[in-house]
């Protein structure tokens, strides 16, 4: 077992250092000169070149890339260019604010999808699969952020029930009732959003583990219906869903990026929407390389919590 | 013509297929026939401003008292002219990659699929955001970003079944026989590979669109004078609490092409089962 893990680690590593450099060097070539953007109209031009200094714009490639990246093992992602506010300090206040969104959605959808997954797989070719299977193919063809107006507009001006941006109203930041009320709407967004896809998976599964020979004895021995599914099939069909959770890992950060954009919640996505307008790109390389660092360690975790769960697959 | 029958048959077998045929085909016609409408897009009626749906305007007017119906139908020709650009664009990178990949194997694969890796390991949607930014945005920076980067799951699609076409015998005899290797893959592997390439292309188009629609709602694809669907929902954002057809409208029509060419998808793919 530890072998294993040890293995897939040593795997994981050079993987993440080439997405760093890819990373770099995107930036790197991009075509605009980062000083741009710092330099004001009165600025003389000893000024400019003692900014170019402090800055070492005019190392060579290979040894910015280094210096970045040391910082980063000091975990120092930088300064945003545009605020000067420490990219650690506000990324992880972030991240916070998404994930105060992402995890009750993902595990509601994942709730949903277990139940109706299951539901549909035992009525396999009847009516209510048929049901089930046409919301879940209008689930994945609804625009995220169409779905997020259509709410807006319902719940939020006509009812007049729910704010419509933000995550807190000034001046209430510990109030609970007030972030209930500000969270209710995106969060119904991402759980239409997460939910279809998830029982389609879980139906697949559940229904490839109706043709398993333990449910065909299970069944010679009259078990219910019932019975199979709650006690056979759902437990079986939780190894995929494990492996479905590791995959999850980076939507802790990316995984509302255009509800946290409309409704402004102040996560990850308008981080990056507003760094991207602006060329902000320290802080742009910050999430990029975050982001992709999550997915590496999501296939990760969904490999070894796998492992655990079916021994069988370690060879 | 026995191929015709059968895939009328397919379509007509099931209720779910038909619908989505006959609203694929109605939109691409009407996305075909939007500039020999008799409606003026430019005209504006300024009596008639942010009204409703309407006899005289089935759409109502947008802000500035322009008819909606037209400028959705051109909406979606721009939206469904991204999505088949991107498709074929994605599907031709992948196909090659993937086939090469397979064919070659060795260091070549190897690179290759570590390639793919670590393209695949930035989330995409971070991926496009800031490709998008770097290139001016527009009709062909957009076909770009999402045809240039929606390519790797078809890659690994392709290079899967072409490692076991691989193995079969006549394209080991044909290499036996001394049949240059850009000849095998071209007359012996791609052809065999035909039925996942369409199923991939179905599936790429769908998820096109729904990108660039996306992207233009966050004011990064399609730009001024130009719209898209997603691009009049991003306008229609502003104004939801006076004119909330503007924004049902688009996004209708957007679930509803996305659905069609996900179940013509899954009509494929089981039109191929059936056959194998």
């Amino acid at each position: 077992m530890g072998k294993y893990i040890i293995k897939r680690v040593l795997q994981a590593i050079p993987l993440l250092l080439v997405i760093s450099f890819v990373v770099f060097l995107m930036i790197y070539i991009a075509p605009f000169d980062v000083l741009d953007t710092m330099i004001t109209p009165n600025m003389t031009l000893e000024q400019i070149e003692l900014l170019r200094l402090k800055y070492r714009l005019d190392d060579p490639f290979i040894v910015q890339y280094w210096t970045w990246l040391s910082n980063i093992f000091k975990s120092d992602l930088g300064y945003s260019l545009i605020t000067q506010a420490s990219i650690s300090k506000e990324l992880s206040t972030r991240i916070i604010a998404t994930m105060k969104l992402v995890i009750p959605s993902y595990i509601t959808a994942l709730f949903l999808a277990v139940i109706l997954g299951l539901i549909s797989a035992a009525n396999k070719g009847k009516l209510i699969d048929k049901i089930v299977d046409g919301i879940v193919s209008i689930g994945i063809a609804t625009p995220t952020f169409w779905f997020a107006m259509l709410i807006i507009y319902l719940f939020g001006y006509n009812f007049k029930l729910f704010p419509i941006i933000g995550m807190h109203t000034i001046g209430k930041e510990n109030d609970f009732l007030d972030f209930l009320s500000h969270f209710v709407m995106p969060y119904l967004t991402l759980t239409w959003a997460f939910f279809p896809r998830l029982t389609r998976y879980i139906r697949a599964s559940a229904i490839e583990q109706i043709s398993e020979d333990y449910v065909m004895v299970q069944k010679s021995f009259h078990a219910s219906k019932t019975e199979i599914f709650v006690k056979h099939i759902g437990r079986n069909v939780m190894i995929p869903i494990v492996t479905q959770i590791g995959m999850a890992l980076p939507m802790l950060v990316t995984g509302a990026l255009i509800t946290e954009s409309i409704f402004s919640w102040p996560g990850v996505g308008p981080y990056l929407m507003t760094a991207t307008r602006s060329l902000d790109y320290p802080v742009i390389m910050a999430v990029m390389l975050f982001s992709a660092t999550l997915v590496i360690l999501g296939n990760l975790l969904a490999d070894i919590l796998y492992s655990i769960v079916d021994p069988r697959i370690r060879q | 013509m026995k191929g015709i029958n059968k895939i009328f048959k397919n379509i007509l077998s099931s209720k779910v297929y038909t619908f989505s045929v006959i609203v694929l085909l109605f939109f691409i016609l009407l996305a075909i026939i939007a500039p020999y409408l008799p409606i003026d897009i430019s005209k504006y009626d300024v009596t008639n401003m942010s009204k409703g749906p309407s006899l005289n305007h089935i759409f109502g007017t947008d802000e500035l008292g322009r008819d909606y119906f037209i400028r959705v139908l051109y909406g979606l020709r721009i939206s469904l002219l991204v999505g088949f650009l991107a498709m074929i664009t994605s599907t031709f990178i992948g196909t090659i990659i993937g086939l090469i990949s397979g064919y070659y194997g060795g260091v070549i694969d190897n690179i290759l699929m570590r390639f793919v890796d670590v393209l695949s390991s930035i989330p995409w949607l971070v991926l496009v955001i800031v490709l998008s930014v770097f290139l001016k945005p527009g009709l062909t920076t957009i076909i770009i970003v999402i045809g240039g980067f929606s390519w790797m799951s078809i890659a690994r699609m392709i290079r899967g079944e072409t490692l076991s076409i691989k193995q079969r015998e006549y394209v080991v005899y044909a290499k036996f026989v001394n049949i240059s290797n850009s000849k095998i893959i071209i007359k012996h592997i791609l052809p065999a590979v035909l039925p996942v390439l369409i199923v991939a292309a179905t599936t790429s188009i769908s998820s096109a669109i729904m990108t660039e629609s996306a992207l233009s709602f966050l004011g990064l694809g399609i730009q001024q004078p130009m719209t898209s669907l997603g691009s009049l929902l991003q306008n229609a954002q502003s104004k939801l609490q006076s004119a909330p057809y503007m924004a049902i409208i688009p996004g209708a029509v957007i679930l509803l092409i996305i659905y069609s060419f996900n179940n013509i998808g899954n009509m494929i793919q089981e039109l191929l089962l059936k056959e194998d």
